[in-house]
């Protein structure tokens, strides 16, 4: 539950043909020396050491331009690291190809986004269910699955509403759903509040301990004092290191 | 560990007796996974291989498959309802125009045939050959007309009516109306004396407006009788046949027995004073019949051609030209050929611009939707899925511009042939045939774009929002 030594974890066991796997056997995110160097040069990233726990509630905080979108990037596969590894729930992610990221991103990861990114034109439902199309959850459980999600962010009743009906802390609940319909082992969240008052951020948040509580392991990364303060744990990023923060 | 939430809320509708889980989680972290194990009812079991070994991936066809493809397509297509017009109607405009090019020209065509058919398809000429006049000299017929030539043919298959047709020189004399010599007048110009025997009329489709025609009978008498072309009727001043008026021929007179009009293969014979085979002879001494006219049934035309000369004269067959219609398929390929050469020009230009409207508006919209692709790439999609679903928009939109494009152009080319009494001929494969092609064409414009939404960076994508 610290900020772990290069290596200092044990190899991964092989792997089983379980419905569940033995939980914990290994941490959900493990960062190892990561570096990500932008041209310029700019060290986003230094030399970063990161282990999250499979339950982890984790926030990272930390000034503009102080790296957290790049760990953030880095951590949801959407960018390579420039050294070190990074292994998402066991799997070396690094050198891995577009096609295994893109499983692991949707199998593994659900994003929350400051700005919903949800579609316009489509209901609440059928954004939830867009999760489900490329993650594999299998076509006779999709909707069945998204509306247990919605249910339990306790919007099982506008299904059939589209987003731009709704208020903002609505759409970001929508957002949730849609981020934890396919079962991730990690819910990556951006700035999730940044566009919502207060009390919808408190909402919010109260929804992620919910989800914490069931299990989830869950990064948030903020700058929101009041965010942050919900994590059983915090991490600040300052100038591209990582620290602790107790 | 400070701050964690130690509840665990339970809800009554799932507890761990229920999910088969008797046996007490000893720590907190181990519940934490059972409940996960809750949420998570049948996490993916293993199927198929992914590079990373031990990377877990739902069944091939649980993951964005054919059906979530299209249905995702056509949300995409169907989320802008007035720029799928505007998109399509490039593409509707070049298919319609192609199948009315090729609708029109096939009725067209069909048209021309069944003309041909009526007239020309039913007629043939028999004349000797000539030697000499290309350099100028006289020419000379190498053979003549049997004066019995019409009967000879008759006995033909195929053969319906023939007649001979021939020009009589009357020498210097003018043929009038009445016998008087004006001196003060200018002379008048001469109708053509033709003679021809007696079922010509019926062989080149003529018809009797007054009177009667000659017979064979009058020419075997040598009767005095003629018979005026329409215009020729005119010019004489000669409208009525029952007084049996007469004609001067120099100072001979001739009586009228009929004024005849039609023969759409001979009109000259319109203008021309026509008297019997036999009395030519007799009083100019015509020496030979210039042509034999015949009518035949349709589709007779090649056997005809090639047994008339052996009956008309068995030893030299070949001193004879005969003019036989084409057949049939000879005739509509000449046509076809013509049609082909303007289907390629226009269509290929109608098409090129409806195709051009596809990619252009698919780059337009994968440019807009950019947070979109950005957030399926993070939902998991592959650059593969994301191309094939804007590929599959655009041949959606092709497909949908080809049917409404066909639709429009059958309807035309229906619409044409009833204003015009015309017989609609349009090959139903060509209509689907064009269908299909406006998705090809989608196809083909889609790629460009589709390749382009698959190169965004889920980064700079999801940037910006939706």
């Amino acid at each position: 539950m610290t900020v772990t030594e290069a290596g200092a974890r044990p190899q991964d066991g092989p792997e089983t043909e379980e419905i569940v796997r033995p939980v914990a056997a290994h941490p959900v995110v493990e960062l190892r020396d990561l570096t990500r160097t932008f041209p310029g040069p700019v060290d986003a990233l230094r030399g970063v050491n990161l282990s999250v726990e499979s339950g982890d509630y984790v926030s990272i905080i930390g000034p503009s331009g102080s790296g957290k979108s790049t760990l953030l990037h880095i951590l949801g596969l959407l960018d390579r690291p420039t050294s070190g590894e990074y292994l998402l729930d066991g799997h070396p992610t690094g050198k891995a190809s577009e096609g295994d990221r893109a499983a692991l991103r949707g199998g593994r990861i659900g994003f929350v986004f400051q700005s919903f990114h949800l579609l316009p034109q489509r209901t609440v439902l059928d954004n939830v269910l867009l999760a489900t199309l490329y993650s594999g959850v299998p076509r006779a459980e999709r909707e069945e699955r998204a509306r247990a999600a919605l249910d339990r962010v306790h919007l099982g009743h506008r299904l059939s509403f589209t987003p731009a009906t709704m208020s903002g802390g609505e759409r970001q609940r929508v957002a949730v759903a849609r981020a934890v319909v396919a079962s991730p082992k990690l819910l990556l969240a951006d700035e999730p509040t940044g566009n919502l008052d207060t009390k919808n951020s408190a909402g919010i948040m109260d929804l992620f301990d919910e989800l914490h509580a069931d299990g989830l392991t869950l990064v948030v990364i903020t700058h929101d004092a009041a965010v942050s303060a919900r994590a059983g744990r915090r991490v600040r990023i300052t100038d591209g290191d990582l620290q602790e923060v107790s | 560990m400070s701050g964690r939430p130690q509840a665990v809320v339970d809800r009554p509708d799932t507890t761990l007796d229920e999910l088969g889980l008797t046996d007490v989680p000893t720590t907190r972290r181990d519940l934490a996974g059972r409940r996960l194990r809750r949420l998570v009812p049948q996490r993916f079991r293993r199927r198929g291989t992914a590079g990373l070994p031990g990377l877990e991936r739902g069944a091939r066809r649980d993951r964005f498959s054919a059906r979530d493809l299209v249905a995702e397509a056509a949300h995409g297509i169907g989320a802008r309802p007035g720029r799928l017009v505007l998109t399509i109607l490039g593409t509707v405009l070049g298919i319609g125009s192609v199948v009315v090019t090729v609708g029109l020209a096939q009725t067209a065509a069909g048209q021309i045939g069944a003309q041909f058919d009526a007239v020309s398809a039913t007629q043939v000429s028999v004349a000797p050959k000539t030697s000499g006049g290309s350099m100028g000299g006289t020419t000379r017929a190498l053979t003549r007309l049997p004066w019995d030539a019409p009967e000879r043919v008759l006995r033909l298959n195929g053969v319906e009516e023939a007649g001979l047709v021939a020009s009589v020189a009357i020498g210097d004399v003018d043929i009038t109306a009445v016998p008087v010599n004006d001196p003060s007048a200018a002379r008048p110009t001469s109708p053509q004396v033709l003679a021809t025997s007696g079922h010509l009329l019926e062989a080149v489709r003529g018809e009797v407006t007054a009177g009667r025609y000659f017979d064979d009978g009058h020419g075997e008498r040598g009767d005095r009788v003629v018979v005026l072309g329409e215009r020729a009727a005119e010019k004489l001043g000669v409208t009525r046949v029952e007084s049996q008026p007469s004609i001067f021929i120099g100072e001979d007179s001739y009586t009228v027995i009929g004024i005849v009009s039609g023969m759409a293969r001979r009109a000259d014979m319109l203008d021309a004073v026509i008297m019997p085979m036999g009395t030519a002879r007799a009083d100019f001494d015509l020496a030979r019949a210039d042509e034999l006219q015949i009518r035949i049934a349709t589709g007779a035309g090649p056997l005809v051609k090639q047994q008339a000369p052996v009956a008309l004269d068995p030893n030299a067959p070949e001193n004879f030209t005969v003019k036989a219609p084409p057949n049939r398929s000879e005739l509509r390929q000449n046509v076809q050929a013509d049609v082909n050469a303007i289907f390629l020009a226009l269509g290929g230009v109608a098409l090129l611009v409806g195709g051009l409207g596809i990619a252009n508006v698919t780059l337009l919209s994968v440019m807009e939707r950019r947070g979109e692709i950005g957030l399926r790439r993070a939902l998991g999609a592959t650059r593969r899925d994301i191309a094939g679903q804007f590929v599959v928009e655009s041949v959606v939109i092709g497909l949908l511009g080809g049917l409404i494009g066909a639709a429009i152009g059958v309807f035309v080319v229906v619409g044409v042939s009833a204003a015009k009494d015309w017989t609609a001929i349009l090959d139903l494969r060509i209509a689907l045939g064009s269908a299909l092609l406006g998705g090809v064409i989608g196809l083909v414009a889609g790629t460009y774009p589709a390749l382009k939404a698959a190169a965004i960076e889920p980064i700079t994508a999801l940037r910006g929002g939706i």
